[in-house]
């Protein structure tokens, strides 16, 4: 079982990126739970949603504190939410971020394998608007495999509909540019 | 054939209320039951289920809408939680009384004060008494499965009584899982449509919800309790029926690596998913502990119960409410009750965890199972300890 966390800002669609990724691992065939850091909706406040995959049934109703995989949708959270809480010694953090790997390490003070994609700037010329939910997905998938690239088409065109094609060149470009340091 | 699928478990629970074609739903949103209620919104609006929405303006109203409208012979849909399920409580008693087969749906929450919108199960545990047949759901399926089961049972004509399906507020409704979505033909045979003994019809008129004067009001109240009683061959038939139509099976009591614990964890709702996997790395570890689940919480089944801790030299039962002033969460409080009353001499000791949206994990039950133990094997007093108390 994989076991990741998504940090992000109310409004930026952390909890739809966890939702995202769980119904394509369903539709492989896969057992997957996503939810969100339960509670009251805020914009703009730090959020947290997690998502579990496995190929056998997932029989755990608790949170997460032990993740294998963090993804930090704001790169204003690497320095501030304490990101690598509980992240596993061998796990991978994929960032959003401007900066390059080095930096990004010492902002979160974690030193594992790391992923990093600029994604705000994609999210603003490929989508026009900073929310990185889906940007962030190429980024998780080039640096944690988890789903299939192709099973991630149909959730977003479920979800996103008209603009879909849209996100979907966003999370390829990310997917793309993604550099990943061990 | 069904679909798998990814689903909120909340829409699944309003797709399965579409899947029993409902005639009328009334309810208020509350946290977390919004989505539940915003789906069928949307389903009436949409033109995907045809049935009468009735926007009202608080749960009291609801619950009223849902006795008139079951009086009335319609197929009748709720839902609701904490402060909003305590705002029903009067009418709660009457639904069940006038032996109307409403359908209700309750995620799971704490009730004020201080406000908390997350999940434990004192607004339940507050109706227990109010004479509807109650289960509660693990997961996503069971709460698909025990929706289109509860339409069965309360609608059968050896019942006629409400049904309460308890699923826990965001562990379960704010969750998307997999789980396998019906064929609307696949459960039309199952549920055929809604026929009542009798109903309000001005062309035949009958009065229902009389007043129960001190010569019959016993008598009415024994009929109401021996119906609850008697729902329990139903409730079991059906879910007989369910296993032959769906493939799933469900018991009153389910029961995990119970064969030769010594320790039996006793809960419901979602927390048995999470004691399952703590059992299984308690078993990794050499340590025989099972556990049993109530699925079917009213009428309680006693008997299968019994027959679930057979062998067992302790219990843990698990609270996720308070009973303040008595020495035990209203479960374990139940429970060695009896046990007391059948002649059990079985230590059992209590926990009352994850109250407020508290998260309850594996470490927990294994810190349960530690003290527990250390207690049976000292053999003193039966206590009941809150989980996590910070001091």
């Amino acid at each position: 079982m994989i076991e990741v966390r998504f940090h992000g800002r109310g409004g930026q669609g952390a909890v739809t990126s966890a939702e995202l990724m769980a119904l394509a691992a369903i539709a492989e065939g896969k057992y997957a739970q996503a939810f969100p850091s339960f509670g009251p909706e805020r914009r703009g406040a730090p959020v947290q949603a997690f998502l579990r995959i496995s190929d056998t049934p997932i029989k755990l109703r608790e949170k997460i504190y032990e993740p294998d995989v963090v993804v930090v949708l704001d790169p204003s959270l690497l320095a501030t939410a304490n990101v690598k809480a509980g992240l596993k010694p061998g796990g991978t953090l994929v960032a959003n971020s401007s900066k390059p790997v080095s930096a990004v390490r010492g902002e979160c003070g974690f030193g594992g394998r790391t992923a990093v994609a600029d994604a705000s700037k994609i999210a603003e010329e490929e989508l026009g608007v900073p929310i990185t939910n889906t940007t962030m997905l190429g980024s998780l998938m080039k640096a944690a495999g988890l789903i299939k690239p192709e099973s991630i088409v149909a959730p977003l065109a479920e979800r996103f509909g008209k603009i879909a094609d849209k996100n979907r060149r966003a999370l390829e470009r990310a997917y793309a540019e993604t550099v990943i340091e061990e | 054939m069904a679909r798998r699928v990814g689903l909120e478990v909340s829409l699944a629970c309003a797709e399965a209320a579409k899947l029993a074609n409902v005639d009328v739903v009334a309810a208020y949103p509350i946290t977390p039951q919004t989505h539940i209620v915003e789906h069928l919104a949307e389903l009436v609006a949409d033109g995907h289920l045809d049935a009468e929405f009735v926007p009202v303006e608080s749960e009291h109203s609801a619950i009223s809408a849902c006795v008139g409208s079951s009086a009335a012979g319609a197929r009748t849909f709720t839902s609701s939680s904490s402060q909003g399920l305590a705002l029903m409580h009067e009418i709660l008693f009457i639904a069940s009384a006038m032996r109307l087969p409403i359908v209700m749906a309750v995620a799971n929450r704490a009730l004020s004060g201080p406000l908390n919108i997350w999940n434990d199960h004192s607004d339940i545990m507050a109706e227990r008494d109010i004479g509807w047949v109650q289960t509660f759901a693990e997961n996503g399926q069971e709460v698909l499965d025990l929706m289109l089961h509860a339409f069965k049972v309360a609608e059968d004509k050896r019942v006629c009584l409400p049904v309460i399906v308890n699923m826990d507020g965001f562990l379960l409704t704010h969750v998307i899982e997999p789980l396998l979505m019906p064929e609307q033909a696949e459960v039309d045979a199952y549920l055929p449509p809604y026929q009542p003994q009798q109903r309000l019809d001005i062309a035949q008129p009958i009065s229902m919800g009389m007043v129960g004067m001190p010569e019959v009001y016993t008598e009415a109240k024994k009929a109401s309790l021996e119906a609850l009683l008697g729902s329990y061959d139903v409730v079991k038939e059906h879910w007989a029926g369910f296993a032959k139509q769906f493939g799933r099976q469900y018991k009153p009591i389910e029961s995990y690596r119970s064969e030769d614990a010594e320790v039996l964890f006793v809960t419901m709702g979602s927390l048995g998913e999470t004691c399952m996997t703590a059992i299984d790395e308690l078993r990794e570890a050499g340590v025989k502990v099972g556990s049993v689940r109530i699925r079917l919480w009213r009428p309680f089944p006693v008997d299968d119960f019994l027959a679930a801790i057979q062998g067992a030299k302790g219990l843990i039962v698990m609270d996720r409410a308070l009973s303040p002033g008595v020495p035990a969460g209203p479960v374990a409080t139940e429970l060695r009750g009896l046990l007391y009353a059948k002649g059990y001499h079985l230590p059992v000791q209590n926990f009352v965890a994850g109250l407020g949206g508290r998260d309850v994990t594996r470490a927990d039950f294994r810190m349960m199972l530690d003290k527990a133990r250390k207690a049976f094997a000292a053999g003193g007093e039966m206590t009941c300890e809150m989980v996590g108390v910070k001091e």
